[in-house]
């Protein structure tokens, strides 16, 4: 008996969450393109993390390789302006040669750091936790403050890349249409993320170079009883995944923005981590996490730049906008605690390797 | 006809002069030997004979300090495991070097891979070709089954599969029964004896007098990093085997002498356990140790006994059933609580559970008695009262280690596990725990070792022995209980039964496994 009047009750709920569907639905369209714009850094980070524990090397640094590779993308396509002038953007993503120049240096230096890293953990086998937090801590530090001293200058990066134009008439097309649109309306960076994602997951399940890699990190000694060189194959791993956390930095001071901001990776080297491990260390889980995270991001960027009206923008009035900005953080604690345990870290991940063969 | 072979032709693989020296200690010392085709080679030696570093040399694990290796009579290096697989030697580790989450067949061409082109695996024909060589040698294998869930016998099978891919020549298996129920042992010499008759090489590694009398065609005796002496199992004893492997002669069987039974220490009933998945391991278990007697528990390892120790000392919670140490209720009781209660308990892996190796031999000693008078008063620890006592235990254990400040790392496997027997013997005990105490060491070692458990047993301790070694369980035991699938399917006499009985029972669970398969055919 009591059912029917606390049905009622609930009435005005439901409406709330109508608005709330509604609301999404107006909105679907920018939500999409930005879920997965925002998800171009997390998934980079989490696939160099993919890449090396796979292999068998927590790498924690990544935070410190996106933010060294942002600055010094940033400040070398800065430079290359200086020297070389703007140059005039091909129709092709708006691709000028300092931002090209920029882009490269990104990635060397994510190589750099990255090496750095395997040297520590590989050779020199101190912990890999601290190894990581060595870079991240060095990378903030060393880029805030070079960035402070040249920030009075206020020197200008070397440009953007473009979007990539859905031709219109697939933008129409009648219900995928803007799907479509709001997953291929990417930079450069963010349509190869897409391209990388796929070839790694293949990669790692179905080439030599993926059972190697597999192998190493769940039983080292057993694939170096079969003749695999362990350390070189997990220090190739962390150098070239360099890479890849590296493309995560330049997209944000080369695709998302034109600018450098001390520590504007804000924890997506993290939650990269966070999507590795959601994602159970496979290159398209991680994709699929980190979108998820970035959806939580693209609601809130949409609710702060078109709130909604009526009852929900009422309700969502009392909610501070802090809250919202923190809604991607809390969701990653969220997923990630309710998963941790259930998602198993390949069985060596972590531990240095030591050569039998060596003495 | 493997003996005619080995006669007629000259080596296929030589060791000339092997000399391996680690800090301390000459793990090989001139080692010469010499290995024809056709042939199954034994290796005997006790632990830390220098077995396995003489074939990690040949495989390339480990670097000679001197000596040199010959194949059809020319001299050849071996910098790494990959030339010693491309020269055709192929080795069986006594730890299997299987990924457990990889497949079947992704850990046989691992390494060796099958390639459709310069990138990509060819999954199909590495199927395919892996199914042929199982079919060949009678395996039933299923190559995309995941090697983890594969029992230990299947997992060696994989690991031998692993080495006829490569087109192995030589195949040397260090301790490969050491797992192995006796059926399952013999069947893997069955393997041994067709493969060698197919002109293949084989070192078999092994310190088991009786398992290398009955497969080898020659047996090269090492101790100390030397090279002993060779015989054929036709020419020699096990008593000679023994005395040559120790350098003494040695009792081969404990004389343990007539127990005096009395009553009821451990009563266990309807023990119910899970295991760190919740599996219910141990369905309900319903066994009693008396005092003075022996209780073996056989068992291929992963059958739920890791599960019932953890949960008899405390250090698994049950999920039913009761226990009773001397007419007290004890279920649920911590480790603190049972050690209290009169338990010794000697952990399965000394080095993991059993000590803590960084510290110093006199602090292993007091891991279970440290917060107690007279080690400590309150906060202090009296370190005159720790030393004293640890010296007295050294001595009457014979603890061989520099000092009792030595860190426990430094001591030989034996020695560690006497300091574990030390600290749970070495009181009053109404009950003995016992989990794989003699694993891995020598048999000086295992001798002392056994000696001690007996006189536990005379003074009146129940004891209960957990081993994965048959063989020590039917030494040791007045009763033998056989645990299958968590159950415990028989309980028999100790001096009666019958070692092939218990190892049918083992693998097969006995009548529950035939009444199901006659309920099949019904």
């Amino acid at each position: 008996m009591n059912g029917i009047p606390q049905a009622l009750d609930a009435l005005p709920i439901l409406g709330v969450i109508f608005q709330l569907l509604g609301y999404t639905l107006a909105n679907l369209s920018y939500m999409s393109q930005t879920t997965v714009a925002v998800a171009v850094p997390i998934t980079l980070a989490a696939l160099c993390g993919v890449m090396c524990e796979r292999s068998g090397v927590v790498n924690i640094g990544l935070e410190g390789i996106m933010l060294t590779a942002a600055f010094v993308g940033w400040i070398v396509g800065a430079a290359a302006v200086g020297l070389l002038g703007e140059g005039t953007p091909l129709p092709f993503f708006g691709v000028t040669l300092p931002l090209m120049i920029g882009l490269a240096a990104a990635i060397v230096a994510g190589m750099v750091v990255s090496l750095l890293h395997a040297w520590l953990a590989i050779s020199l086998r101190i912990d890999q936790i601290i190894s990581g937090t060595i870079i991240n801590i060095g990378a903030a530090g060393i880029t805030g403050y070079v960035y402070s001293l040249i920030a009075s200058q206020s020197p200008v990066g070397a440009g953007q890349f473009a979007e990539y134009q859905v031709p219109k008439g697939v933008a129409d097309l009648p219900l995928v249409g803007w799907l479509i649109n709001a997953v291929l309306s990417q930079g450069p960076i963010g349509l190869t993320t897409i391209v990388i994602v796929i070839i790694l997951q293949i990669m790692l399940f179905r080439s030599r170079w993926g059972l190697r890699t597999r192998a190493s990190g769940e039983h080292p000694r057993a694939a170096e009883t079969v003749g695999i060189d362990v350390i070189r194959l997990r220090y190739r791993n962390v150098v070239l995944s360099g890479a890849l956390a590296a493309l995560g930095g330049a997209w944000l001071t080369m695709e998302h923005t034109n600018k450098f901001d001390a520590n504007m990776t804000a924890g997506r080297g993290f939650i990269g981590l966070a999507a590795m491990i959601v994602g159970r260390w496979t290159p398209l889980g991680a994709f699929g996490a980190a979108l998820l995270f970035a959806s939580a991001t693209a609601l809130s960027t949409s609710l702060q730049i078109s709130p909604p009206t009526g009852d929900l923008g009422q309700l969502m009035g009392h909610v501070p906008g802090e809250f919202w900005e923190a809604l991607p953080y809390i969701i990653t604690i969220v997923i990630l605690a309710g998963l941790i345990g259930r998602s198993i870290a390949p069985a060596a991940d972590g531990q240095p390797y030591e050569r039998e063969s060596a003495t | 006809m493997t003996e005619d072979a080995a006669r007629s032709e000259a080596p296929a693989l030589e060791m000339r002069g092997i000399t391996k020296r680690y800090p301390g200690v000459v793990a090989n010392d001139h080692i010469d030997l010499d290995l024809r085709r056709g042939e199954i080679h034994a290796l005997l030696g006790e632990n830390g004979a220098g077995k396995t570093t003489l074939m990690n040399v040949l495989y390339g694990l480990a670097r000679p300090d001197e000596g040199t290796i010959l194949m059809d009579g020319k001299q050849i290096q071996i910098a790494g495991p990959s030339d010693a697989i491309a020269r055709g030697i192929s080795m069986v580790h006594q730890h299997f070097m299987l990924v457990p989450v990889l497949s079947v067949a992704e850990n046989v061409i691992l390494g060796a891979e099958t390639m459709s082109n310069a990138v990509f695996v060819d999954r199909h024909e590495a199927s395919r070709r892996i199914g042929a060589l199982a079919e060949r040698f009678g395996f039933d294998l299923n190559p995309d089954a995941k090697v983890g869930s594969l029992s230990v016998g299947q997992q060696q099978r994989v690991e031998i599969l692993k080495a006829l891919y490569r087109d192995a020549r030589v195949l040397v298996l260090d301790e490969p029964t050491a797992v192995l129920t006796p059926n399952e042992t013999e069947e893997i010499f069955g393997l041994l004896r067709r493969l060698a008759g197919d002109g293949r090489s084989i070192v078999f590694i092994s310190h088991k007098l009786y398992e290398v009398l009955e497969v080898a065609d020659r047996i090269t005796i090492i101790r100390r990093g030397r090279v002993i002496g060779e015989r054929r199992p036709s020419e020699t004893t096990e008593e000679e085997l023994a005395e040559l492997m120790v350098g003494r002669e040695v009792e081969l069987t404990v004389d343990r002498g007539e127990s005096h039974v009395a009553g009821p220490v451990l009563v266990v009933e309807g023990l119910r356990v899970a295991d760190d998945r919740h599996h219910e391991v141990v369905p309900g278990a319903t066994f009693e140790i008396r005092a003075g007697e022996i209780l073996g528990v056989a068992g291929v390892a992963g059958n739920g006994q890791d599960e019932l120790v953890q949960a008899l000392i405390g250090l698994r919670r049950s999920t039913g059933g009761k226990v009773t140490l001397a007419g007290r209720d004890v279920t649920g009781f911590s480790p603190r609580r049972m050690n209290e209660a009169g338990v010794g308990y000697v952990p399965g892996d000394r080095q993991r559970f059993g000590l803590i190796l960084a510290f110093p031999v006199y602090d292993n000693l007091i891991l279970t008695s440290y917060y107690r008078p007279p080690f400590a008063h309150g906060l202090i620890r009296n370190d005159s009262a720790i030393l004293e006592s640890a010296a007295v235990q050294i001595e009457r254990f014979d603890i061989r280690t520099p000092s009792a400040r030595a860190s426990s790392s430094t001591l030989s496997g034996g020695n560690q596990q006497k300091v574990v027997v030390a600290r749970e013997f070495d009181r009053e005990l109404k009950l003995l725990i016992l989990d794989q105490p003699t694993r891995g060491l020598d048999v000086g070692s295992i001798e002392f070792i056994h000696r001690q458990i007996i006189a536990k047993r005379d003074a009146g301790t129940a004891v209960l022995l957990v081993s994965a070694e048959l063989d020590e369980v039917m030494e040791m035991s007045d009763r033998i209980a056989v645990m299958y699938r968590g159950r415990i399917v028989a309980e028999l006499d100790g001096r009666t039964a019958d070692k092939s009985e218990v190892g049918l029972l083992m693998a097969t669970g006995g009548h529950e496994q035939a009444t199901t398969q006659e309920e099949v055919r019904a």
